[in-house]
């Protein structure tokens, strides 16, 4: 009686004493889901707990990644470890106090050739609390079946309702939607922020987009537009290229992607304040962005990697001869009227123009 | 007499000596205990879980901490601005101040996001003037002028002034399309910006078609429920719960696999000739579709009260009506109706309260045209630009309508009267 008591006493203790460890040695990190969060777990996460044998737990809750970072950090409990944001919400973030700040070159790995981090970057795309991964890009496609004849190949096209009919897929932002709103009704890309910036030019973009209104539908998840686009309920979408890329390469989907006026931007990792396990994610975000596994990423979708240093690493696709240099937003001929989306101004300008957005979309 | 009158006024005593009153209460005084540490649990949870929130979310309603929070010494020198002309140098010396201190804890950019909701772009212009503020000193007002013209904006203080206070109805005004104006008046937002007091409209009259829709297809239903033999009438209700017992999402999916343009629906009428493949109707992603799938998840709340009623009504009223010489019509509207008043009440509030606070429905096949109120709550508390505030002032407006029908309802016909079987 006694010895099974102290046996099964000493059972417990070991396995609370494991659960303790274990949960030591865990970390929660949230991206944006489908074959974005594969190629990370693929490239970072399954060789980084293959290292360390820590476990990495993951949540697709980017889309509402800022909202959740102010709601942890308001309420003192914060769960997550590691948060992958866009630049904008990451500055949105970093203003806010909600996330740490990091010094480069203290918690990222030089390139190999010794080059510091802070140098080793796209220009531009490092941020005070932000450790970028990838350039990405938005922009339209479509179904080649849906146009036997060639499908559309300028924004113009794409208000083109008669020459171009059916449903186009647009993502339920004022982003990006407002921009292409301008071009497609003449004005200079150069200047789009610009005229966005005043109320005639958003009232502008509003009754453009209104031009379009009766043959849109709204998607919210990156994911959803190659199957809107498979499943036919759409014929044009805005997607982020690497979904598409992923369709077509891995699915025989007959999409196309025109590349015309293509809006880039970077997309990053932040780490809220206050996770109190500091030291693993350090030892994590050091690994996870290094050349070697930034480069690994474009292996498995096709956004490129924000290290200059990895460019020239970039090869095929995984298990295909597939070269991923040409799908790269970054490829010469893809940036040719590509448009940088502009951060500073949706921070400024993000809360009213949502509004707005949102109350057109509902009217 | 006297000795009667003697021991009624003498104190009862239990056995051990004491007062009767006394010992009763004591021993009933344990069995409420006992009484209570049973519902405790319950008592708890229910604070826990349903009270302290909604407190909370009603509370964040109001609570407007941020410009008082962190630019405190702004707040206190602006309380004394008369507003006429660019505030004096001790505001801007305040504001120095706060943003130095600001920059130090991050927390100026809570700050800036907070009167940014208000003026679009104030965020750059005080996170930029916070980066440069502990490189200047004394006298600062001109300095903040000559970096930005945006300081000398009265609207940017008029907004500072009036936000510094700790309570604030901003949530609510734009909770129903109103803002203060430059001058600091209340007035309708921009129509652009308009939506959720006709979105409350929408819910609201929507709700009360989807009320009535039930209450014409519940009630001849019961009525065949709770006059067949038990037999039949147990293979009835079961057709009534076997959709009660799916999951929501499983018949909201079933109704957009009908009605869609590609749906079974449209391919039937096609077939038949009776419209032709260009011109399918559209019945989803709309209102038509919000009332078609909601009616049906909603319609079992207005038969199981209906039918638990009826059942309880004897045939021979009727028949006695009838044989007196009334006609059909009028033996059931002065004799069986009356009878059915407390149950279609309790349907009719059950479905009208379920209905007004529909979420997942509405937001799978409403489109834009068929949405609720709800999903605009939703809506507020997703995204990059999450106004939390506002989806608690707006979800606080919507719960409180419910009590007002409530409350409502009770005045008219009387809660003590509703049956819900």
């Amino acid at each position: 009686m006694k010895r099974t008591l102290i046996l099964t006493s000493t059972a417990a203790a070991i396995a609370m004493g494991g659960a303790a460890v274990a949960q030591d040695k865990q970390l929660t990190i949230v991206s944006w889901g489908g074959a974005y969060s594969n190629s990370q777990d693929k490239a970072y996460h399954e060789p980084y707990e293959e290292k360390t044998g820590v476990e990495i737990v993951t949540e697709d809750k980017s889309a509402n990644g800022l909202a959740g970072i102010r709601a942890q950090v308001e309420a003192g409990n914060v769960t997550w470890d590691v948060v992958d944001l866009l630049q904008a919400d990451a500055q949105r973030a970093c203003d806010e106090g909600l996330v740490l700040q990091i010094d480069p070159d203290e918690w990222l790995a030089p390139a190999p050739d010794g080059t510091p981090a802070s140098e080793d970057f796209v220009d531009g795309t490092i941020g005070e609390c932000f450790i970028p991964q990838i350039l990405y890009s938005t922009m339209f496609a479509y179904n080649t079946e849906a146009f036997p004849d060639g499908g559309p190949q300028t924004v113009e096209d794409i208000w083109n309702v008669e020459a171009f009919p059916g449903t186009r897929a647009l993502q339920q932002i004022p982003q990006k939607n407002l921009e292409w709103a301008l071009i497609a009704d003449g004005v200079e890309p150069d200047q789009v922020y610009e005229v966005l910036a005043t109320p005639e030019g958003q009232d502008r973009a509003f009754a453009k987009l209104d031009e379009i209104k009766d043959s849109v539908i709204w998607w919210s998840e990156g994911a959803q537009p190659p199957q809107m686009l498979a499943d036919k309920e759409a014929v044009i979408a805005t997607a982020y290229n690497g979904r598409i890329f992923n369709a077509q390469a891995n699915e025989d989907q007959p999409f196309e992607i025109m590349w015309d006026h293509q809006m880039f931007e970077t997309d990053g990792w932040v780490i809220p304040v206050d996770t109190g396990n500091e030291e693993l994610i350090k030892d994590y975000i050091r690994f996870a962005t290094d050349t070697q596994r930034l480069a690994d990423q474009a292996k498995y979708i096709s956004y490129g990697p924000a290290r200059n240093s990895s460019a020239p690493l970039v090869g095929t696709l995984e298990g295909t001869d597939i070269d991923m240099k040409p799908h790269m937003p970054t490829s010469p001929e893809n940036l040719e009227t590509a448009i940088r989306f502009d951060v500073q101004f949706w921070a400024d300008y993000g809360d009213s123009l949502e509004e707005r957005f949102n109350a057109w979309v509902a009217g | 007499m006297a000795t009667r009158e003697q021991r009624s006024k003498a104190p009862l005593v239990a056995a051990d000596g004491t007062p009767l009153k006394e010992a009763l209460r004591r021993s009933q005084a344990v069995e409420r205990r006992r009484a209570f540490a049973l519902v405790a649990p319950l008592l708890v949870f229910i604070l826990l879980v349903f009270a302290i929130p909604i407190v909370a979310m009603i509370w964040r309603s109001v609570y407007n901490p941020e410009i008082r929070e962190y630019l405190p010494q702004t707040a206190a020198a602006l309380s004394s601005w008369d507003g006429e002309d660019v505030p004096p140098e001790a505001v801007f010396q305040a504001m120095a101040a706060d943003m130095i201190v600001g920059v130090e804890n991050r927390t100026i950019g809570r700050a800036a996001a907070r009167i940014n909701r208000e003026i679009p772009g104030a965020r750059s212009t005080m996170m930029r003037t916070a980066r440069n503020v502990d490189a200047w000193s004394a006298p600062y007002r001109e300095k903040f002028l000559e970096a930005d013209e945006d300081w000398a904006s009265l609207e940017f203080w008029h907004i500072l002034q009036r936000e510094s206070r700790l309570i604030t109805p901003t949530y609510y005004l734009l909770a129903v399309d109103y803002e203060y104006n430059a001058q600091g008046e209340i007035a309708p937002r921009p129509e652009v910006y308009q939506v959720y007091q006709s979105l409350f409209f929408r819910t609201a009259w929507m709700s009360i078609l989807i009320t009535g829709i039930c209450v014409l297809l519940a009630y001849p239903i019961s009525y065949m429920v709770a006059t067949q033999p038990v037999r039949i009438a147990n293979l009835l209700l079961i057709l009534v719960l076997l959709p009660f017992w799916t999951s929501l999402l499983v018949r909201t999916s079933a109704w957009i696999v009908l009605l869609q343009q590609q749906g079974v629906i449209n391919e039937l009428l096609v077939w038949a000739g009776v419209i032709d493949t260009d011109g399918r109707l559209r019945m989803i992603y709309n209102r038509i579709g919000t009332v078609v799938a909601m009616t049906h998840i909603l319609l079992p709340f207005m038969v199981l009260p209906l039918y638990s009623v009826m059942k309880t009504i004897p045939p021979s009223y009727l028949r006695a009506a009838k044989s007196l010489g009334a006609h059909p019509f009028r033996a059931w509207w002065s004799v069986y109706f009356p009878l059915t008043v407390p149950g279609l009440a309790a349907g009719c509030i059950l479905v009208f309260i379920l209905a007004i606070g529909y979420y997942i429905t509405p937001a799978l096949v409403g489109g834009d045209s068929g949405i609720f109120i709800s999903n605009l709550i939703a809506d507020n508390m997703q995204g990059s630009s999450a106004q939390l505030k506002l989806a608690a002032a707006l979800a606080t407006i919507l719960l409180v309508a419910v009590l007002l029908v409530y409350w409502l309802f009770n005045r008219l016909v009387g809660v003590d009267k509703l049956k819900f079987g």
